[in-house]
């Protein structure tokens, strides 16, 4: 019998082609590590809660509630749950009917999107249609989903930010798309040139690509920068001049750590240029629970919203949502206390507070902390992380590096990425996971562990870096 | 210029497939609902009965409280810490949760998990698997995901290289398969059931139609089984089994092993038996054959469709693919955590001994007995009516009635655009508030018309189905009679 169906030679080609470093070689090897009795500390994803985070009270409390009904009609309910919490849980069961355990419309729980549009409503100062909000197993999935419908070959090409978070190129990859990139400008604190993009485009449409969309991360993943209004306003002439519909990935819109850029949303920029590019820019945003100061990535909710899609093709991409029948209805409960949180008055208004504020103050003292900390080393130069929950330091590697790299059969990032694992116990994903210019490295590691545990791992960074080095600039050439 | 992303100009694959479940006649039930929130008297009906999906807890069926109570303990962790949940919460429950957020690092149920989900859940699965089956598994071998579906669909993607690429697939089939085939721009080879002998899979047929796709240049890479049978209802007898087994490990096909309702078996003469188990019972493990079995907490008797929860175990692969199967995964991250531990739960249930095993034996026979009633009661009225034939549901949540429609109906339809099956049902709807599922929505042998109609409607809302639906039945073939 010859080759069987699922031998590795006849797997389909662009599985085999995906590339996600996120969950790639570093992570794997500091799995193995930690089996064999490794301290290790993961800062390979943006998973906030696997570092100690602690999730919010009150949503917790709340899917408790509607996990378990039962409670709700107990007269002691009151002792173990506060009445604001027991309120809002009678509230989201009202909304759906057979409670967690039904799929709800494919879309997502009807009255949660009517929470999520009011919320944009509130953020934007322009009303958002309910309708053309989709809830998803994580954001990621509406990525996905979005891609598919967009992808119709290898002729058809996406713009995608390099560096990247690379769902984009592993997406892309699957979908037997083709990846145009755009580099964003390290020595401008990767700020986002229309120039390069233009650039990219003209590269591409010589080389026969229909460029169909364009990916923006605002604020960015691995690089941190959040766009500003001017900005936002190049890309989106840019996308209705070029015929792009835009992609607009705004996961870490709660995650700021400076004052002079705060959050932006790409569609209230939109409706602010007014027509007729609000009327004809074709866009789709994406949102979640996982990121924020709510960290919930586990529990995989988030949300698409679509502006200036057509009525036919908004009827496909709901087609392709009832195959999966409907997104997780806990995720979409989460979904509807994210954007409706309790408010001022409420009994658990100042436990929701305090509890934010100290999660978002800590995140942006540990922002300047890790970049401080790569700033003081040898040969590694750091951009401030503006938002998002990363940090991506230049690591200059000197070229008796690269060429032990190439010795052991590695990419340089990956070699310095594994000594750095093995020597301290640090697992980052490597740059070149995330895609930068040639010849040039980094590393990407989240500013998540433990404020307390925070100069422990930068020393440790310093010492092994500083000796790395040392050791490989003293090597004779 | 035109918008980039038009129906005319996005992916031809995403216009091409089609998921009937949710589809048109669905989309009109919901029309008509919300014309009659606004004014009662706006139809002839005062309420919409959903029969169209098998989403139990939607139409009143409760879930089993011991899993909700292990479910919102691990949702909010602080409760194990307050002497009131002693009073609230069974023992066991307690002890349960506690015991799976000691298996998840840092009792974060909040965190992204192995990207095959929790490996202590994986642990619990796999022993569950072998206490049902007799043979081990390797808890290395499950993908927990959110749902069944997307483990289909992952498997969808890896097998389909091209449009000549083929999947067999049943006819009648659940149209996931044949959506997600169009999808990743595959070929489905229909392989039919036989509606005469109980919708029976002849092996036979199986060779017939793998020579016939083979003929045409299509590379048949896996073979597609339901059992129990969605919409089909049938649950397959263990030498049909072996047989399947047989033909797959000398064709060299992957067994795609669809086995969400192997809880939901309605008659005592079959039992369920997992292709995992048949083939090991056969003496052939990783070697003979590829096999990936689904499963799912959205079926059976804990019906938990909300959460979706479910897994895929593979077996027969090797390392260098099961490397790209985890790649696949890990592009998602994860499945939803809380859908991963109810799918432990799923596994394994409480035992004897437990304290809530008698109320857990109490629900979970309760549904399964009320399920097997209403299979009955609808399968009898089906089959009362002039000119219908409904074989038995042994097993799953439907009944796939045929309909001899009049010659003078289907030219109705014939006119009106539509399907004969869709046109009956689209009647049925708009005179009743029935929804039935159109037989083409599920592939059916040409010239045939079926419908799916599910058996989940509480026991107390049957005899308004079948009254209304007797009387609109005689009203119909009184209108179309040749």
């Amino acid at each position: 019998m010859g080759v069987k169906a699922l031998d590795y030679e006849s797997l389909n080609e662009n599985v085999k082609e995906v590339q996600y470093a996120v969950r790639g070689e570093l992570y794997l090897r500091a799995s193995e590590l930690q089996k064999e009795g490794k301290k290790i500390i993961f800062t390979n994803v943006g998973n906030p809660h696997a570092l100690g985070q602690k999730p919010l009270t009150f949503p917790r409390q709340v899917i408790a509630l509607c996990q378990a009904p039962f409670l709700l009609d107990d007269p002691n309910v009151g002792q173990l749950f506060p009445a604001d919490a027991i309120a809002r849980a009678r509230h989201y069961l009202s909304l759906t009917p057979g409670g967690l355990g039904a799929y709800s419309d494919s879309r997502g729980l009807p009255g949660i999107r009517k929470e999520v549009a009011e919320f944009i409503e509130r953020r934007d100062g322009y009303s958002s249609d309910p309708e053309l909000i989709f809830l998803t197993d994580g954001a990621s999935k509406g990525v996905m989903q979005i891609l598919n419908c967009i992808i119709r070959g290898q002729g058809d090409g996406v713009l995608v930010p390099v560096p990247q978070y690379p769902l984009y190129s592993a997406t892309i990859s699957l979908y037997g798309g083709s990846l145009v990139p755009y580099y964003l400008e390290e020595s401008a604190n990767w700020g986002l040139d229309v120039n390069n993009l233009r650039e990219s485009v003209a590269q591409a449409r010589f080389n026969g690509i229909t460029v169909r969309a364009m990916v923006i991360i605002n604020p960015g993943n691995p690089t941190g920068q959040c766009l500003s209004e001017a900005n936002l306003r190049e890309v989106l002439n840019f996308c209705h001049r070029e015929n792009l519909v835009l992609l607009g990935d705004e996961v870490y819109q709660q995650n700021i750590y400076q004052d002079e850029r705060p959050f932006i949303s790409s569609r209230k920029v939109l409706m602010d240029m007014g027509q007729p590019i609000s009327k004809e820019v074709q866009l789709v945003s994406f949102h979640t629970v996982s990121k924020g100061y709510w960290g919930e990535c586990g529990q995989r909710g988030g949300y698409f919203e679509m502006t200036n899609i057509p009525p036919k093709t908004v009827d496909e991409i709901y087609k392709i949502s009832s195959i999966s029948l409907s997104p997780n209805v806990p995720a979409q409960i989460f979904m509807g206390l994210m954007v409706n949180p309790p408010k001022a008055g409420d009994i658990s208004y100042e436990q929701y507070v305090r509890e934010s504020k100290g999660i978002l103050e800590s995140l942006r003292r540990r922002a300047r902390m890790m970049t401080d900390g790569f700033n003081s080393c040898k040969n590694v130069v750091c951009n401030f992380t503006e938002g998002a929950m990363y940090s991506f330091p230049q690591i200059r590697l000197p070229p008796k590096a690269i060429e032990a790299s190439k010795n052991a059969g590695k990419v340089p990032d990956v070699f310095y990425c594994l000594k750095l694992l093995e020597a301290t116990g640090i697992s980052t994903v490597p740059g070149s996971g995330f895609g930068q210019k040639e010849g040039v490295f980094h590393l990407r590691t989240t500013i998540l562990p433990a404020e307390e545990d925070m100069p422990e791992i930068m020393s440790s960074f310093k010492k092994f870096n500083d000796e790395f080095m040392e050791q490989y600039e003293a090597v004779k050439i | 210029m035109a918008p980039p992303v038009t129906v005319n100009t996005i992916n031809p694959k995403v216009i091409e497939c089609e998921y009937a479940v949710r589809g048109e006649i669905v989309i009109l039930a919901q029309k008509l609902q919300d014309e009659i929130k606004i004014k009662l008297e706006a139809h002839p009906f005062e309420e919409i009965l959903y029969c169209n999906i098998g989403n139990p807890q939607s139409l009143g069926q409760q879930p089993i409280t011991f899993f909700r109570e292990v479910l919102a303990l691990c949702d909010h962790p602080p409760l194990l810490d307050k002497s009131e949940t002693q009073g609230l919460f069974s023992k066991d429950s307690i002890q349960r949760a506690r015991k799976i957020l000691d298996q998840i690092p840092g009792r974060a149920t909040g965190a992204y998990s192995h990207s095959q989900g929790i490996k202590g859940l994986r642990d619990t699965i796999a022993a569950g698997i072998e206490a049902r089956d007799g043979f081990p598994a390797d808890p290395n071998d499950i993908f927990l995901t959110d749902g069944a579906s997307p483990a289909v669909h992952m498997m969808m993607q890896l097998l389909i290289r091209s449009e000549k690429d083929g999947i067999l697939c049943p006819i009648p089939q659940y149209p996931l398969y044949s959506a997600s085939i169009a999808l990743h721009g595959g070929t489905l080879v229909p392989y039919y059931l036989d509606e005469a002998t109980g919708w029976g899979l002849e092996v036979s047929d199986l060779k017939k139609q793998l020579e016939a796709a083979k003929s045409k240049g299509i590379d048949v890479r896996a073979l597609v089984v339901i059992n129990p049978g969605n919409p089909t209802g049938q649950v397959l007898a263990e030498e049909n089994q072996k047989e399947i087994v047989k033909f797959c490990k000398e064709e060299g096909l992957v067994l795609l092993a669809d086995e969400v309702y192997q809880e939901n078996v309605y008659v005592r003469k079959k039992k369920f038996h997992s292709f995992k188990k048949v083939s090991r019972s056969m003496g052939y493990d990783e070697k003979d054959i590829h096999l990936v079995s689904f499963q799912s907490v959205s079926k059976g008797y804990y019906g938990e469709c909300g959460k979706r929860g479910g897994y895929m175990e593979i077996t027969g692969f090797g390392a260098d693919v099961r490397e790209h199967i985890y790649k696949l995964a890990s592009v998602n991250l994860c499945s939803n955590i809380s859908g991963q531990i109810l799918a432990s739960l799923v596994m394994s249930p409480p035992k004897a001994g437990d304290e809530s095993y008698e109320s857990y034996i109490s629900e979970r026979d309760g549904i399964l007995s009320s399920l097997a009633r209403r299979a009955k009661t609808l399968e009898d009225a089906f089959n009362k009516l002039e000119g219908v034939t409904c074989n038995k549901a042994e097993g799953a949540m439907y009944l796939f009635p045929r309909i001899n429609l009049p010659e003078k109906a289907i030219k109705a339809a014939g006119e009106a655009k539509t399907a004969p099956d869709a046109f009956y049902c689209r009647r049925l709807l708009t005179e009743t508030g029935i929804v039935f599922v159109p037989g083409s929505g599920f592939r059916q042998v040409p010239g045939t018309w079926h419908f799916r109609c599910t058996i989940l409607p509480q026991e107390e809302k049957i005899p308004a189905v079948v009254t209304r639906l007797t009387d609109f039945h005689k009203r119909f073939m009184n209108e179309f009679r040749d």
